[in-house]
């Protein structure tokens, strides 16, 4: 569930304390995200105001059959080890083989977020112990990653009414390939710790993002954007609820003109919603801590999503040498564009980056733009139809099946539908309002056979999934609009006669 | 009739019905059990062996062999993982472990029916130049008992027991060099990372070869240094090698660094003619502890070339002369890194020690690891660390490059061959070894035989002469990347010139006659 929730346009004001679990020792004074992405705290020295930083370290599971180099099968919740190659356990003697696809999904991804793609790219060894990563090294990308200098724009809304919303551009620093490591479960009682090397060796991207975010609702906004990419791609399912994408935030504060603070790293935020809390807590935090005089240190905090704070946490790789050396067993990864393409060569074996260029899927903003030229719809409409799963889909169904002006028709997707899914935590696809449904009471609204306080009321009966038609219950609540210039006389004269007393009041008035 | 090689004239006897797979294999079954002092090999696959010799023998009966080294009795050595025998890699680390695949080496071999014997001794975890420093003790060099070495060989003393008098093999791969040399097998896997395959060849009196980087796979071979490893191959007789390399070369999908074009394999021409051939002598190769014997017999062996017509000139190889410290950093540090997987989780030694998972790495680790690993993990890890990663591992890399570019450069001028001695002695006596550790000895040892893993060049031990004291000295030819073929024509001509004596083995006599006559016959006839 930690994925939903979070549709829409940043809804949420830059400021602390909306929403969340109140954090009772830390006090309202706020810092706030303008429009123009500076802070606005009032600091009680009166000094100039406090400047966050934060920047994002994203790990996204490349979406493949295998893994990154062996031919174990990639997939969620399956039974622990089962999932494990003679490779992925470190067997001695094994050897590394780059599995074409995630080399692919990084390439796209690339694309996706304008980097340029570096056509040879290396391998390395970063070298830390720890029970879950059996080769006591990780194979990644330190020197020569394959993606790199890109940038990713995001909107997000600076009020909570959706009309002013601003679109900013985070940098992208990088994208590298490397593995995932297995997971670790740790028995306190019988102080055991089990391994679980089912994740070990699953592909990984890495998209480094340069601090040019100042609060949670931006980091927020620009992993939302980044997650409907790597989607939209199909690189990555994405979902962090189940580990596909890990947020870990760097943030720092520090007056305009200086250098930047010393920064922490805030790991363990499992979702969207909880990054920007994470976030602004931190960024909070620092500021106290240093009006009161002391100093931040460059730690390690995981967010605590039920008491909503960070806490310092012992580092797994603790503040260690990684001891990085080139990967001896993996050739420089080559990749070719149409000029470069060798003629000879067996194209199973090359991965050309124009060819995959070429076939890349419309991207969300893209997306969103049509769907405002085509009918007719506002941008911040757009943002939401696109941030939340499958409604696109939905919108266009109804569309199609309603005589509904489009304009007209995604007020009651957005306002009555979308809040109702809400409310509920249902998805767009858990609606148990199909589209046909919805588009057919639209069609009596539109006809004028109801009103529009009817079919609200309509509405409320469909949720109760009877499975009546809209007509159905406007029959039988009858709830139909009268047309009848003589029928509605009669009704008013009906109404008339039977309240005498009250009509001669009202005269008398 | 044309010279042929040992595995071809058995596979023709095996083919004629002269010998049987099976009997084949029993006799190097009982040869391994008389020559046990020896200490080649850690595992001997009796029951697997006899199977797969019984497979083998149906198919010759059906007239159905898989080809030349169908029923040949082979052995591997022991950092080879094979599916079904322990691979220890004369560790305690791995004592005991036994691998669910097979090296794709080693799988290659038993798709054309070799018999697999068994594994054999090295140096733990092939660190060494002796095979001396394994859990399992030294191996011990055949020439030992030979009648040759034993003539001239007169203890110094009445108290000094005869017994002392046994000299190493080299190493790393000497069990593999004296299973070949004891005629307990007819070919052996080793690995060469630095020269361990031709300096016990040298040793032992056999041939040595150490393919170029990436025409065999590595996946299975349980890395040294990753970017140097090779399989090397060892023989009694260059057609042997030559046969053994055709049928394991070639691209393997589960070894990146492998070539991708295929290999052909390919029969040894006669030369007769060695006129148009250049050979080259590197200057540096006149190494400072030189023996004055050795450097005769390499004089020999260029006047031999020259007198035939060849053209033998000098050259410079400037850079090789840092190679010993340029390795040291590079071999360290890799092994620092492929050693961290052995940590007692998945798989091998796991120490009783349970206070934390730190504790049990750590304890794990000293138990399991000799004090040379761990020497080298130590090593490996300082050149890694970010503050020194500059300063010795970039600039050992560089110093790598220059070291691979003087081959270029020589090979670029015309020249075909380097010759080289590849030892810079004869065998010494285990007891004079073991007076110096193992690093000194490694850094000795490998001077003239690293250049070529540092640049990834085919190289091959010839055995050429008898020492004073009756032991092999051998010489190394290098030859261009991917020109095997080329290498091993000269050293075919090289081997049929100098008629390298046979090993005079009166204790393997004694306890089988039968076989070891022929053999005999089979490689000399």
């Amino acid at each position: 569930a930690a994925a939903r929730g979070c549709g829409g346009v940043w809804h949420q004001v830059c400021q602390r304390g909306a929403g969340g679990p109140s954090l009772a020792p830390r006090g309202q004074r706020a810092f706030t995200c303008n429009a123009r992405g500076g802070a606005v705290p009032a600091g009680k020295s009166g000094l100039a105001p406090w400047v966050p930083v934060v920047g994002l370290e994203i790990h996204a599971q490349i979406s493949s059959n295998s893994k990154l180099f062996s031919g174990s099968q990639v997939q969620f919740a399956a039974p622990p080890n089962s999932l494990v190659s003679f490779f992925d356990a470190s067997l001695p003697g094994t050897l590394p083989v780059l599995n074409r696809r995630c080399v692919e999904a990084a390439v796209m991804t690339g694309l996706a977020l304008n980097c340029s793609i570096n056509k040879k790219s290396l391998f390395d060894r970063k070298h830390y112990y720890y029970a879950d990563l059996p080769a006591g090294y990780q194979i990644t990308q330190q020197r020569v990653p394959i993606a790199v200098n890109g940038s990713l724009s995001y909107s997000l809304c600076i009020d909570n009414k959706m009309s002013r919303m601003v679109t900013k551009t985070v940098r992208i620093k990088q994208i590298q390939l490397e593995q995932d490591s297995g997971k670790s479960l740790h028995d306190d009682t019988r102080s055991q710790t089990l391994i679980d090397l089912n994740r070990a060796g699953v592909g990984l991207m890495e998209v480094v993002m340069e601090p040019d975010m100042r609060c949670g609702e931006e980091a927020a906004a620009a992993v939302r954007e980044l997650q409907l990419i790597l989607q939209t791609l199909g690189s990555s399912q994405a979902v962090m609820a189940e580990g596909q994408l890990r947020v870990d935030a760097n943030v720092s504060v520090h007056r305009p003109g200086e250098p930047y603070g010393v920064r922490t790293e805030v790991k363990n935020i499992n979702s969207i919603r909880f990054l920007a809390k994470a976030v602004d807590y931190e960024i909070q935090r620092q500021i106290e801590e240093l009006e009161n005089g002391g100093t931040i240190l460059n730690e390690t905090r995981a967010f605590d999503s039920k008491l909503g704070c960070t806490i310092p946490i012992r580092d797994k790789e603790g503040k260690q040498d990684y001891r990085f050396m080139p990967e001896p067993n993996l050739p420089p990864l080559i990749l070719y564009n149409a000029k470069s393409l060798p003629a000879n060569m067996n194209h199973q074996q090359v991965v050309n980056i124009d060819w995959i260029h070429e076939r890349l899927p419309d991207l969300p903003s893209v997306k969103r733009a049509k769907l405002v030229e085509q009918y007719g719809i506002l941008p911040e409409h757009s943002f939401t139809l696109v941030n939340e799963d499958g409604l696109t889909e939905f919108f266009e169904n109804v569309v199609k099946q309603t005589q509904m002006k489009p304009s007209k028709a995604i007020g009651w997707i957005l306002n009555d539908l979308l809040s109702y899914l809400k409310q509920h935590s249902l998805t767009v696809k858990e609606s148990l309002v199909s589209s046909f449904l919805l588009a057919d009471l639209l069609n009596l609204l539109e006809k004028k056979e109801i009103s529009s306080t009817a079919a609200k009321q309509v509405l409320a009966e469909l949720w109760k999934g009877e499975g009546k038609t809209p007509l159905e219950i406007v029959k039988e609540k009858k709830l139909e609009l009268i047309q009848n210039q003589e029928e509605l006389e009669q009704i008013c004269q009906a109404v008339i006669d039977g309240q005498e007393n009250e009509v001669i009041m009202m005269v008398l008035e | 009739r044309p010279q042929r090689g040992l595995s071809l004239q058995v596979s023709a006897a095996l083919k004629e019905g002269r010998v049987t797979a099976t009997e084949l294999c029993q006799r190097c079954l009982s040869l391994i059990r008389s020559t046990k002092f020896l200490n080649a090999y850690i595992t001997v696959a009796e029951e697997t062996a006899l199977k797969q010799a019984e497979e083998s023998e149906k198919r010759y009966r059906a007239g159905q062999q898989l080809g030349v080294l169908d029923g040949i009795p082979i052995a591997v050595k022991d950092n080879f993982n094979t599916a079904g025998i322990e691979t220890t890699c004369a560790s305690n680390m791995l004592k005991g472990y036994i691998s669910p695949y097979n090296a794709t080496v080693v799988q290659k071999l038993l798709d054309q029916g070799a018999v697999l014997l068994g594994k054999t001794n090295l140096d733990e975890f092939a660190m060494g130049s002796g095979s001396t420093d394994g859990v399992f003790g030294p191996v011990r060099n055949p020439w030992s008992y030979s009648r040759q070495y034993k003539k001239k060989s007169v203890p110094k003393s009445h108290s000094e027991d005869k017994e002392s008098n046994w000299v190493i093999t080299g190493g790393s791969s000497g069990g593999s060099a004296a299973a070949v040399s004891s005629f307990t097998c007819f070919a052996a896997l080793g690995s060469d990372t630095g020269g361990s395959t031709r300096n016990p060849a040298a040793h032992c009196g056999v041939v040595g070869l150490k393919p170029t980087y990436g025409l065999i796979s590595r996946h299975g071979l349980i890395p040294l240094v990753n970017s140097m490893d090779v399989p090397g191959i060892l023989t009694r007789c260059v057609d042997d090698a030559a046969v053994v390399l055709g049928s394991l070369a070639g691209h393997d999908p589960k070894d990146s660094t492998t070539i991708q074009d295929d290999f052909k394999p390919f029969e040894l021409p006669n030369l007769t003619d060695v006129r148009k051939l250049s050979i080259g002598i590197p200057k540096e190769y006149h190494a400072p502890g030189l023996s004055s014997e050795i450097l005769a017999v390499w004089s020999k062996a260029a006047d031999l070339f020259e007198n035939a017509g060849a053209k033998v000139t000098e050259v410079s190889l400037p850079h090789t002369r840092y190679s010993i410290v340029c390795y040291h950093v590079l071999c360290t540090a890799e092994v620092a890194s492929n050693m961290a997987r052995f940590d007692g989780l998945e798989y091998g030694h796991r120490s009783d020690m349970n206070k934390s998972t730190e504790s049990m790495y750590a304890a794990t680790r000293r138990e399991g690891f000799n004090d040379v690993v761990r020497g080298r993990i130590l090593s490996g890890n300082y050149f890694l660390l970010k503050q020194n990663y500059e300063n010795y591992f970039i600039k050992a890399q560089k110093v790598r490059r220059l070291i691979a570019n003087d081959f270029v450069k020589v090979f670029g001028s015309g020249v075909d061959i380097l010759l080289t001695p590849t030892t810079l002695s004869d065998a010494v006596p285990y007891m004079e070894f073991i007076k110096e550790d193992n690093r000194t000895r490694s850094t000795q040892d490998d001077i003239l035989t690293q250049a070529a893993n540092m640049a990834g060049l085919p190289a091959i031990n010839v055995p050429a002469a008898l020492s004073e004291r009756g032991l092999p000295v051998g010489l190394q030819f290098i030859g261009r990347s991917f020109q095997e073929k080329q290498l091993l024509t000269v050293a075919k001509w090289f081997e049929k010139q100098v008629k390298f004596p046979m090993i005079q083995l009166e204790e393997v006599k004694r306890h089988d006659n039968d076989v070891f006559q022929h053999q005999k016959s089979a490689s000399f006839s």
